[in-house]
């Protein structure tokens, strides 16, 4: 099996024993998010500051991200809350309440957001994401940063933070989207998918495309000699 | 060395990360890995993208909603929370009737 390089993780099989595939990540289940759907829609009343605070900030953060500017995503996220009670009638699934919300949250992020510098028609070409190789004699190498130095928290780390926003920012809407959403909101492919509307293949496809751009992107920086 | 070549892996790794793939395929993957440098280290800056990602939602909190932005939220619930009452009623009389 492996060799005795410094691995920086462990094997990373699906972890059910009998040899069958998770299909989803191991994601704990958003249970709190429909539990108050339910309440609500079923007429309590006091699920109302819950559902309102558990939603506030995941659509503040994922609108801003989005658009870019604090105010702006302060005022989608309210708009988005507003449409979702106005709406809430046609929530037929209370269990699909996050990819509802989103997708609410992405129709009025829509309609305001600025336009991004570029958005491909295409799928853009893994070759154009992967680092370059070259051999100087003392084996293949790759062309990357030291990645070592960077913390892997943002926690007091301003300048990281805003280069991670600013990078995230550049990416093309489409990727974008399915990274906030994935990595950032932490949705199932699932879940994504449904918001986007597109397939589970085509959420893992951009998924990957996206976090290959912003690897790619951050690279660049460390290696510009930016230094968090 | 094994047969999958870095292109192969690097196609794969995201699933790779998020444990999506079958156990074969990992074997596989961690073999290569184990025994190919440039492979680690390329893992390891995917790995830390990600990582900084999830780390983003713990920075990012927006300000707390105004007195009015909430009572409109509020009005808002309390109008389809009548109707739907209004609608119960409605379906209940009807059934008496
Ligand atoms: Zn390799």
């Amino acid at each position: 099996m492996a060799g005795n390089l410094e691995a920086p993780i462990g094997p990373l099989r699906p972890q059910s024993q009998d040899g069958a595939v998770e299909s989803a990540a191991p994601r704990p289940a958003p249970n709190k998010e429909v539990e108050l759907a339910r309440r609500l829609i079923a007429g309590d009343e006091s699920a109302f500051e819950p559902f309102v605070s558990a939603f506030q900030t995941k659509l503040f953060q994922y609108t801003y991200l989005t658009c870019g500017q604090r105010e702006d995503a302060e005022e989608v996220a309210q708009e988005t809350l507003l449409k979702v009670f106005e709406n809430l009638a046609q929530l037929r699934e209370p269990e699909k309440v996050r990819p509802w919300v989103f997708r609410i949250a992405r129709n009025v992020c829509y309609m305001k957001r600025r336009k991004s510098i570029y958005a491909p028609e295409e799928e853009i070409s893994l070759d154009q994401l992967m680092p370059s190789f070259k051999d100087d004699g003392g084996g293949r190498r790759i062309e990357i940063a030291d990645w070592k130095g960077l913390p892997d928290t943002l926690a007091m780390k301003g300048e990281l933070r805003d280069m991670l926003r600013e990078a995230i920012g550049d990416l093309p809407d489409l990727y974008r989207n399915t990274l906030l959403l994935r990595d950032v909101e932490e949705l199932s492919t699932e879940e994504t998918a449904e918001v986007l509307g597109v397939s589970a293949d085509v959420v893992k496809t951009r998924l990957h495309r996206a976090r290959l751009m912003l690897r790619q992107r951050l690279d660049a920086q460390l290696l510009a000699g930016v230094r968090p | 060395m094994t047969k999958l070549e870095c292109k192969e892996i690097f196609e794969k790794l995201s699933e790779y990360l998020d444990r999506q793939l079958p156990p074969d395929m990992c074997d596989q993957i961690d073999a290569h890995i184990g025994a190919c440098p440039p492979c680690v280290q390329f893992v390891e800056s995917l790995r830390k993208t990600m990582e900084l990602c999830k780390d983003l939602k713990e920075e990012e909190k927006p300000a707390p909603l105004r007195h009015h932005a909430l009572s409109n939220l509020r009005s808002a619930y309390q109008k389809f929370s009548r109707e739907r009452n209004a609608e119960k009623g409605v379906l209940k009389n009807g059934s008496e009737a």
